[in-house]
């Protein structure tokens, strides 16, 4: 009997390994950034170069950082998501705009609405760097310490939204 | 005349190709740059060395290294810079820790298990031959 459990018990541990694969994107790495302090920057405002946004200045509250561009065509699948959050009116979301052009990403803005608080401009990509962004959408949960509490990679879908970020930042808040 | 007239746009067509685009300055750190980069992986299409890539994040990564190598940070600073930003994934020899210690023992603890296995059915079998001996 034994004889006959052994490999079957060892067919299906490798089933549960293959089987796991399945669901596993190589294209989501872990980013070692989760749990540490955000990279801090200072970069020009969107549509308003005069105006600096600097991430120290969110210290106290909780912020999403959504990386964009106008280029970035799963950006464009993103964007409604990040609408219905901005109108629900209780999650700060701030764009990094990144490696684009002013007029560009202006052009987007004023086609589809725009989600964010304030954009950042990130035209040489260097704070995408220090965020480690290679891909985006990606999106920074930070916390009212500055630590990043979470970060998406690919577009926020209403999936992710409610059972992912809404109760994180319900927690964050308390 | 015509087949002439192809042959002469065919030599004359590669003229047109994107120049290749001029190195940094300085040969020693690209040598550097080069032998390090190709340890990297490129996070954009992650089959590729950092070395090979031709995605724009890599091209801002090589430059990010040069700027680092100039600065006279060393080739384990530069590492360190990188896998601070995106991980272990950026290297194709990945560390040996807690998270890694399957991958590298993994094999051979299999290897052990299957010669387990394989001495415990030769024993068996040993006594099956002896048995029979003794039956003849």
């Amino acid at each position: 009997m034994a004889k006959f459990l052994i490999p079957l018990a060892l067919f299906l541990i490798a089933v549960g390994f293959l089987f796991k694969g399945l669901y596993l994107d190589p294209h989501e790495v872990p980013s070692p950034l989760v749990g540490k302090p955000a990279p801090v920057f200072t970069a020009p405002v969107l549509g308003d170069a005069s105006k600096n946004f600097n991430s120290a200045d969110m210290k106290g509250q909780v912020w999403l950082l959504n990386v964009w561009a106008s280029w970035c065509g799963a950006c464009r699948d993103e964007h409604p998501v990040l609408m219905a959050m901005a109108k629900s009116g209780q999650i700060n979301t701030y764009g990094l705009d990144y490696k684009d052009t002013d007029a560009e990403a202006q052009a987007v803005l004023d086609a589809n609405g725009n989600p964010y608080k304030a954009i950042a401009t990130d035209m040489n990509g260097k704070i995408g760097i220090d965020y480690g962004v290679y891909g985006v959408p990606e999106t920074y949960v930070i916390d009212k310490a500055g630590v990043i509490r979470y970060k998406q990679i690919g577009p926020i879908t209403d999936e992710i939204l409610l059972t992912k970020i809404v109760p994180l930042l319900k927690e964050l808040a308390r | 005349m015509r087949k002439w007239f192809i042959v002469f746009l065919l030599f004359t067509s590669t003229v047109l190709a994107g120049e290749a685009k001029p190195l940094g300055e300085d040969p020693a750190l690209e040598a550097r740059l080069k032998a390090l980069s190709q340890e990297l992986r490129c996070l954009v299409c992650q089959n590729t060395t950092l070395a090979d890539s031709g995605a724009p994040l890599a091209e801002d990564l090589r430059q990010e290294i040069r700027q680092l190598m100039r600065e006279g940070k060393s080739d384990k600073e530069v590492v360190d810079y990188l896998v601070a930003r995106y991980g272990d994934f950026v290297l194709y020899r990945p560390p040996v820790n807690n998270e890694t210690a399957l991958l590298w023992f993994g094999p051979f603890a299999l290897l052990l298990l299957g010669g387990f296995v394989l001495f415990r059915v030769l024993k068996k079998h040993a006594g099956d031959e002896e048995i029979k001996g003794e039956d003849a």
